[in-house]
């Protein structure tokens, strides 16, 4: 079978499979709806939040990013594993002893106050709904790529399938194809690793690889010889960063802090059956999650050595046929500044900007002529670090059938994150705002269809947003994380940790460190963009890791607003006592 | 009943004496030896990495993964000794 049928038959077997387990499970409550009936198996929800957790960035991005910043990637990997940490130790197990559907129920419960739910409201909604338009987008070009059709159709296919589990099987159904979609995805990415692992040094393990002898004879590790190309070539240093050592700090701590207040992430743990499953699942989501991001810098650094090794110094007609193909996306781009005939990998931009061709005619090897104005410098080769995973098969030279399944594997995790980000929305409104704020006296089935409805709306508003993309889609996912750091999680913690915090200090808590953290994103990626250098950041501190600042202004003014006014109610004492110990949570409920 | 007020008495505070020391490893294989002080540990070698970067792409996570079973294995034997387990 050709590559195209290979992945048409792999991707068309995956969606079977979810539609399947969407038949299997769909609902009759909104118990069920929002938290899968709190019958879900801790290391199901662990593979569940795995999937939910790891988006089509996790895995099509963030070994690319890797590959080209080296050291100064290890922001992702640490900054989107340790926030797991917090979650286990400081949200999870309460939240789930708390026994509610949504983090806003907790807050509007907590803080005694209907505009305080509003607040996390506003937080949830604008936090998921700028991570799924990044997602749809994913399943438009991973279809696009693979399946030659264009990237809305590829959009509208994403929508359909997401749409058909998660309005029929809600929380119950999502969860268990993400189970399913896990398994996807992680055999999909480890699958090409070891056998790239296995190639180079001839140590399967990708996370051993890593550090290991090359088998080329040259008696130097991976690492080594990468270190010592780079250099050679101009670049820095694969194993130290660029970055400063405060801006490192604070987006490790940015993205720790908002992994572990995104809402869809929280609500997954509301549906195991006991608060002590809460910290086991959290340890299991990890160690899914773990195989993956461990893979990652392997992924990464063999890509790296493998692309310079095949593309630098060759003649164009000596290049593989993954550059061909991928220059013909446009994704790849050669511009013979010297006129030598040959490709030079060097530091810094070969030409401004993205690389915009020219079809009327080719360069004299043959290539797409590239029409940016180049650079002084020596480079001559652009390259989009998306495509690093998803063409490491065929730089590696993988047989047909790894790479239709790295395709299905990356439809797997955009379509998994999708249907959890739709589900808190939906949520978010038929609960939150319908139930609770405005509809009181709705019955379960009437709050159910309104669940239903409000999942249908935000996959249409989601696919419109994959299709029409905000030009920003990639500067405003740094907006998410900062947000949720900034706003959701240090509200959830004091609520847990603080007994003597008020309804006062919460809400101005909340809005200074969004209000703080927005505007210094706002400021420096969209209204003066110019001024976007280390000298002018506050501290040092990049818009990345501004929301770690931005944690510290919402515990300092929740503070300093509590000490002068009024203490909490009595009946709230009680309530954060009782979400500290874990005896006597709400049953399970089989199915 | 112990259970009643568990949420702010021995319980709690050995939870919370755990919680701080758990945390304070946290911290420490992440943003001290993966960060703060990964160009000092550049110097050692581990597996064919250097210590730092080492513990910066792959051995904080593995840390962190530990922990949380740590964690959830010491509470469960905190909630029984407090008889407030679910």
């Amino acid at each position: 079978m050709d590559q195209q049928s290979l992945t048409y038959l792999f991707v068309g077997l995956s969606f079977a499979l979810y539609i399947g387990i969407a038949i299997w499970s769909r609902v009759g409550s909104t118990r069920e709806f929002y938290v899968a009936g709190r019958g879900v198996h801790p290391v199901l929800n662990g593979m569940a939040t795995a999937a939910d957790w790891m988006s089509a960035a996790s895995f099509i991005s963030m070994a690319g990013i890797i590959a080209f910043a080296g050291y100064d990637g290890s922001v992702y990997l640490m900054g989107w594993t340790g926030g797991f940490v917090l979650l286990a130790l400081l949200l999870a197990p309460y939240l789930r002893k708390f026994g509610k559907f949504t983090v806003p129920e907790f807050i509007g419960e907590r803080y005694y106050s209907d505009a305080a739910r509003l607040v996390a409201v506003l937080c949830l909604v604008f936090i998921s709904f700028t991570y799924v338009a990044g997602q749809m987008r994913g399943v438009g070009i991973v279809f696009s790529r693979f399946l030659e059709v264009d990237i809305d159709t590829g959009v509208l296919i994403g929508m359909g399938i997401v749409f058909l589990y998660a309005v029929m099987g809600g929380m119950k159904g999502i969860t268990y194809t993400q189970v399913a979609q896990y398994c996807v995805l992680i055999f999909a990415y480890t699958v090409p690793a070891l056998f790239i692992s296995m190639m180079m040094t001839g140590n399967p393990i990708p996370q051993l690889g890593l550090g290991a002898t090359l088998s080329d004879g040259s008696g130097l590790s991976v690492l080594e010889k990468l270190d010592g190309t780079l250099v050679d070539l101009g670049f820095a240093a694969y194993t130290v960063g660029a970055k400063s050592t405060i801006d490192v700090f604070a987006i490790t701590a940015a993205l720790m802090l908002g992994t572990a207040g995104l809402p869809h992430v929280i609500v997954r743990f509301f549906t195991v059956p006991k608060a002590s499953d809460a910290r086991t699942s959290a340890g299991w989501a990890l160690v899914f999650i773990a195989l993956l991001y461990t893979t990652a810098p392997a992924v990464g650094a063999f890509a790296r050595m493998n692309y310079i090794d095949s593309l630098n110094e060759k003649t164009y007609a000596e290049t593989p046929d993954w550059m061909k193909s991928w220059e013909t996306l446009g994704l790849i781009g050669w511009a013979d500044k010297n006129e030598d005939g040959r490709i030079q990998v060097r530091a810094g931009a070969p030409f401004e900007g993205a690389p915009a061709f020219d079809d009327t005619a080719r360069g004299p090897s043959g290539e797409r002529t590239v029409t940016n104005t180049p650079t002084a410098n020596g480079a001559e080769l652009y390259i989009d670090r998306d495509i690093m995973v998803l063409a490491n098969p065929e730089i590696a030279g993988l047989p047909d059938w790894v790479v239709a399944l790295v395709a299905a594997g990356c439809l797997a995790a955009a379509l998994s994150t999708a249907a959890g980000l739709l589900l808190v929305i939906s949520t978010a409104v038929s609960h939150d705002l319908l139930k609770r704020t405005w509809m009181p006296d709705i019955t379960d089935y009437q709050e159910l269809r309104a669940a239903r409805l409000a999942a249908g709306v935000a996959i249409i508003v989601a696919g419109y947003l994959g299709i029409n993309p905000p030009g920003f889609v990639a500067e405003v996912v740094a907006f998410a994380f900062g947000l949720a750091a900034a706003s959701l999680f240090p509200a959830i913690l004091m609520g847990i940790f603080v007994k003597s915090m008020n309804r006062e200090g919460a809400i101005a808590g909340m809005l200074a460190g969004l209000f703080f953290t927005a505007a210094y994103i706002v400021w420096f990626k969209f209204i003066a963009p110019e001024t976007n250098t280390a000298a002018n950041w506050l501290f040092g501190i990049s818009p990345e890791g501004i929301g770690f600042v931005g944690t510290l202004v919402n515990v300092a003014v929740a503070f300093t607003v509590a000490r002068f006014t009024a203490q909490p109610p009595a009946e709230v004492g009680e309530l954060v006592e009782a979400i500290r110990v874990p005896s006597g949570a709400g049953g399970a409920h089989h199915h | 009943m112990a259970a009643q007020n568990a949420g702010n008495g021995a319980y709690w505070r050995e939870h919370l004496r755990l919680l701080g020391a758990l945390l304070v490893i946290w911290f420490a294989v992440s943003f001290g030896a993966g960060i703060l002080f990964a160009e000092q540990l550049n110097e050692f070698h581990l597996f064919g990495f250097k210590l730092g970067f080492w513990f910066a792409q792959q051995g904080s996570i593995f840390v962190f993964v530990v922990l949380i079973f740590v964690y959830a294995a010491l509470m469960r034997q905190l909630d029984r000794k407090h008889g407030v387990e679910d």
